[in-house]
This record gives structure tokens, C-alpha cells and sequence, in this order.
């Protein structure tokens, strides 16, 4: 025959969360360099510092390419690094749209229509959570692979970091956004 | 009756999320316990503002709407 367990009295609860518990940091990924994807990061970046978060983008892979500066043409130092760039022109100002391209005349309607509605460009947007302090951390890696240098990049930028570094964030409970 | 407001926002014609984003840099600007009045027609911004307060914790303290201009009045934290 077992032995019934003492009843015990529980444990108090813990005390309630206070109730303006502080926003969680933000961490944009911004993998995409399509127009209407960095249109959508840029938004939820300024929206984020504004909210009173702390906002934090990881630039990579296409969504690297975003951030050189819109002047560089080709950028790389072997041929298929320069090549890359030269069939995706590098810089926020020459996003492509992933749908209805159509060789610019998509994103030419979309700039127009922004402008009509009064839709701040995504230029725009990047200097605005600049100067909030949106915080924008380049993939060493993909610097790398691009043959993407500091000087091809805008002001402004971050240390380029790794996977680790975006890991160690998302620990900590930062709130991921995969863009 | 209407609250005196410290500065006002203009953001009349302006589109997501620049209402709001206006309204942070202002916000910056004052110090506590000021009044921040903002003007928009962003129909979206009635919910938004709402959301700001909350997140932020500056007061709503007065939200009207004539002829399609929105009028919020924050107190800030």
C-alpha cells in the first residue's frame, strides 16, 4: 500500500507582471531585396522605434544588396560577384517588385502611386530609423561572398556580424521578424 | 472643451506609418507631463494612436474627428 503524499499548501503566485511591462526588442531579418519587401521592413522598423522598442536589422544575403549605396553599379571583385550586381543593381533605390516587374514599369507605377498617396519611399523610411536609432547590423558573410567592402556600403551601418549574433538575440527574446 | 496643446503635428495627407513616426519624433521633444495635439486624415490612425498610447504609455487624453481631420491630444509620459 502506498503512503498518500502530504498535502501541501501551494506556493504563492508570483507577483502579477507590473502592468506596463517594458516592449520587447525588435529584430528584423531582412533576407529580401524586392521593392515592395523593403518597403515592409522599412515601415516596421521607423513603426518599431516609434513604438518605443528598441529595433535592431540584419542585413543579408539579397537583402544586403539594400543597403550599398544606390551610386554603386557593380560592385565585387571577381567576375561572378560583379556579374550579380550587375543583373540586380545594388541600392534601396533600385528594388525590383517580386511580382509585375515588367522590366521597371511595375515599381515605376508603385513609386507614383506612393507619391500620390503620400507613402514615404523607402529611402525615406532608411533615414528616418536612422535617425531614430534603428540599429542596421551587415552578414559578414554574405560582405564576403558579394565582395561587398565598407566603402560600398551607406553610413550608418553596424559591425558586420553572424549567425551567432542573430541567434543571441532571438535568446534573449527578441521578437523575430523574417522579412 | 479643448485641450491646449505644448506643439502640434501636422500630419494631415501623410500615409502609414508616418503619422505615428511624427508623432515619436515630437513626442521626443517635450517633456513630461506636456500636451502634443496631432492632425491626421489617416483614417488607419484612429487604431494606431490607440496602439502607441498603449505601447508607449503617453496619455490619450482626447481624440476627435471633424470634416476628415483627425485630432489627437497625448500628454506625454
Amino acid at each position: 500500500m502506498t503512503v498518500a503524499e502530504p498535502v501541501t499548501t501551494p506556493e504563492p503566485l508570483p507577483a502579477a507582471a507590473p502592468e506596463e511591462a517594458t516592449p520587447r526588442d525588435i529584430l528584423i531579418i531582412c533576407y529580401s531585396g524586392e521593392l515592395e519587401k523593403t518597403w515592409a521592413a522599412m515601415i516596421l522598423a521607423t513603426t518599431g522605434a516609434a513604438m518605443g522598442a528598441k529595433v535592431r536589422v540584419f542585413l543579408t544575403f539579397w537583402g544586403l544588396q539594400t543597403f550599398v549605396k544606390d551610386e554603386r553599379r557593380i560592385t565585387g571583385d571577381n567576375i561572378m560577384q560583379k556579374m550579380m550586381s550587375a543583373m540586380q543593381r545594388p541600392g534601396i533605390s533600385h528594388r525590383k517588385l517580386s511580382k509585375m516587374n515588367f522590366l521597371g514599369m511595375g515599381p515605376w507605377m508603385m513609386r507614383k502611386l506612393a507619391k500620390q498617396y503620400n507613402v514615404a519611399s523607402p529611402k525615406e523610411l532608411l533615414a528616418i530609423a536612422q535617425e531614430m536609432g534603428v540599429e542596421f547590423m551587415p552578414c559578414q558573410m554574405t560582405m564576403d561572398m558579394f565582395g561587398l567592402k565598407r566603402e560600398d556600403m551607406i553610413e550608418g551601418l553596424g559591425d558586420p556580424v553572424g549567425a551567432a549574433t542573430v541567434i543571441a538575440l532571438l535568446q534573449e527574446g527578441n521578437a523575430p521578424l523574417f522579412i | 472643451m479643448t485641450q491646449a496643446a505644448d506643439l502640434t503635428v501636422d500630419a494631415r495627407g501623410l500615409n502609414c506609418p508616418m503619422p505615428i513616426v511624427k508623432t515619436a519624433q515630437a513626442v521626443k521633444t517635450l517633456a513630461s507631463g506636456q500636451v502634443l495635439e496631432v492632425l491626421a486624415t489617416d483614417p488607419g490612425s484612429v487604431k494606431d494612436f490607440a496602439a502607441w498610447s498603449k505601447s508607449t504609455g503617453n496619455e490619450l487624453v482626447e481624440q476627435t474627428v471633424d470634416g476628415g481631420v483627425y485630432r489627437f491630444v497625448m500628454r506625454k509620459k
